[in-house]
């Protein structure tokens, strides 16, 4: 079977200046990212913000030219596809939709820009599909008419999903998709994409920094740290048994609710991570409880344990 | 027991319609947490506005006894309170996006508080703003000084804006939802800060927020916040281990806490409640801000049926809010709880 998404080595490095006279850093936001999802998967991505997660979604969307390494979409290069074969194979739904969405518009016609951009789809057979997506995503027909200030954050956030999904495409990219809603409304989404994938058969790749949210709706996890994915696992696997410090430090983050345990320590002490500054040897180890003089020379890259990827020497 | 703050019997409407806050009561200590806990909408911001004395326009407040200290909220004339805002007082809000000022330097807005409530010179504030931001948790502070709030990103900007409300050494901190947009491991790094300034300056904490998990961890006292009152208040051991009114017991019976953690959780009889309180929950319906001619039909205005009853005072919970007979078809959208508490609903 066709691998939905397949990532090789991916790099995407920025140059910036800070002043014109200045020597140029790197920032290297993804470093040497590879993984394979499976049609009908769903990846979750977490991390802290800053570690890349949101460069590689947007890599991954064809939105920004990787630097180096391969990235495949359906079995194809997704360099070589052009943007409207890209579009119907692959679409986001944006972290904000009070943002995301044009104040101007009609929703009509802001989820019928995309059938239009596609020239194939006859203008009589446009407004029939909005309207079946609409209807779809728990929408009435007469929403289609507004705007999107005429909409409640739940109902904008349905046009963004709907949006997606009116080319009926196989991979839907969800980049921090519930951080800037409200719970309520946080909910309503989640449910409603768990619905779509099921049935529509979805591949989701699902960013997000809420490990709550990513254990309901991922079957695999891939933990992020400073531009590379530092353990991946099904979902159970990751949340049952965390074999990577960083995971651990995750997980012993969240708050339980039990009144008599205090606030925990992560054990990740004060300092951040910069990824303009990787250090050598293993990327984790200025911060890791568990450091020992290997780390501070050997690269644990690519480190499969069980069949999980857990870069970690002591794994 | 020192009470920091005092607010009994506070009503906020918003023009003459809406009643966001109808009869809510609360007492902070010294050096204690207390954490206000209800969902959007339930007028938890709108009492911590209210408190600090930041209206909106057209609303009404009115309140038996805002006090902070012995000075009372209600006598204090506009300059007095901007006196006591940012010094004795400060708070956190709720977007770090728009509460810092776009056309000046993180450095000169933090500056600005100690310049001008303890009329230190710049130098001296620009260093306790550097010694803050490296406390919050940001690298390179004395860098970041010198930047615009659009070059930070939203975690950055809500660490300035907790270490800007610390700048005086407030007594009473109120802080609005600080941590919700922030990862889990500068969250407890800030938390952390936060007891710890606690322990040493005897800080008076007033936290906003509807995650029980950071409840339970912080909270000395909880008050319970729905529909604009408080429903319930109770020391926290005794809100976890004996819930008494039913909104706060299905609040507990869907805490999120990923699988893995809630296996090896103590307290996981709450989040393991079960599928009775889950169904209980499905049928009640959102409560909205209630128009204030609805005041004497509420109760059956916003729950179809119920059969009513009413705890007295504090401590006991004001069981406005009882849950429908299961033969009720609930009509309205579900009630919204956090995040992964609905996940467990569905």
């Amino acid at each position: 079977m066709t691998a939905a998404v397949e990532v090789r080595d991916v790099c995407r490095a920025f140059h910036t200046r800070s002043g014109m006279m200045a020597s140029e850093h790197v920032v290297r936001a993804v470093d040497g990212v590879s993984f394979n999802l499976q049609p009908g998967a769903v990846l979750g991505v977490v991390g802290e913000s800053g570690c890349g997660k949101s460069t590689l979604a947007r890599l991954i969307l064809g939105l920004l030219p990787a630097s180096s390494g391969d990235l495949l979409v359906d079995g194809r290069r997704l360099a070589s596809l052009d943007r409207r074969e890209r579009a119907q194979l692959i679409q986001p739904v944006f972290q904000n939709p009070y943002s995301s969405l044009n104040p101007r518009q009609r929703v009509r016609d802001m989820v019928g820009l995309l059938l239009a951009a596609q020239n194939d789809i006859p203008v009589s057979k446009r407004l029939d599909r909005v309207m079946e997506m609409l209807v779809r995503v728990g929408l009435s027909a007469e929403m289609a008419e507004r705007f999107p200030k005429q909409l409640s954050g739940g109902q904008r956030q349905r046009v963004a999903i709907a949006r997606a999904l009116v080319l009926r495409p196989r991979i839907v990219v969800c980049d921090e998709l519930t951080s800037a809603l409200d719970v309520s409304v946080q909910a309503q989404s989640l449910n409603l994409l768990a619905e779509l994938w099921r049935e529509l058969g979805l591949t989701y790749v699902f960013i997000s920094h809420n490990l709550a949210v990513v254990e309901h709706i991922a079957t695999e996890v891939a933990v992020m740290y400073l531009s590379r994915f530092v353990e991946q696992a099904p979902v159970d696997a990751l949340f049952w048994d965390p074999r990577h410090p960083d995971t651990q430090a995750l997980l012993a983050s969240v708050l339980t609710p039990e009144p008599d345990q205090g606030v925990p320590d992560g054990g990740l002490g004060d300092t951040y991570p910069d990824p303009a500054d990787i250090p050598p040897g293993c990327r984790f180890h200025p911060r890791c409880p568990v450091v020992f003089d290997r780390c501070r020379t050997d690269a644990p890259d690519g480190i499969v344990r069980d069949g999980r990827l857990t870069e970690c020497l002591r794994s | 027991m020192w009470p920091v703050l005092e607010v009994a019997n506070l009503q906020v409407t918003f023009g003459d319609s809406v009643a966001a806050v109808r009869g809510a009561s609360l007492t902070v200590n010294r050096g204690e947490t207390h954490c206000l806990v209800g969902e959007s909408g339930c007028g938890k911001s709108v009492t911590a506005l209210a408190v600090m004395n930041l209206p909106a326009r057209g609303t009404e407040r009115r309140a038996d006894v805002p006090r902070f200290h012995d000075t009372d909220l209600r006598r204090l004339s506009e300059r007095g309170m901007a006196r006591l805002r940012g010094n004795k007082v400060a708070m956190v809000f709720q977007e770090p996006m728009t509460s810092l000022n776009p056309a000046y330097t993180i450095g000169s807005q933090m500056a600005e508080v100690l310049q001008r409530h303890r009329r230190a010179s710049r130098v001296q504030a620009l260093d306790r703003a550097a010694e803050l931001l490296g406390r919050v948790g940001i690298t390179a502070p004395d860098i970041r000084l010198k930047q615009y709030p659009h070059q930070l990103s939203g975690g950055l900007r809500q660490r300035v804006m907790i270490a800007m409300a610390l700048m005086c050494e407030p007594e009473l901190l109120i802080a609005d939802e600080p941590t919700t947009a922030l990862d889990v491991t500068v969250q407890t790094q800030i938390l952390r800060l936060l007891q710890t300034l606690q322990r040493e300056l005897g800080l008076a904490l007033l936290l906003i927020t509807y995650d029980l998990g950071i409840v339970a961890r912080m909270a000395q006292h909880v008050s319970v916040m729905y529909a604009g009152e408080v429903v319930e208040s109770a020391p926290v051991e005794e809100l976890f281990a004996a819930p008494t009114h039913p909104y706060t017991r299905g609040l507990l019976a869907c805490i999120p806490v990923p699988g893995g953690l809630a296996a090896r959780c103590t307290a996981r009889q709450h989040s393991r409640r079960g599928a009775a309180h889950r169904a209980q929950l499905r049928r009640l319906c959102v409560p909205r801000p209630l128009r204030t001619r609805d005041a004497g039909v509420r109760r059956t205005n916003r729950l179809p049926l119920c059969r009513r009853g009413q705890g007295e005072g504090f401590g006991a919970a004001r069981c406005t809010l009882l849950v429908l007979s299961p033969t009720t078809r609930e009509t309205g959208p579900p009630l919204s709880l956090p995040i992964a508490a609905r996940l467990a609903m569905c």
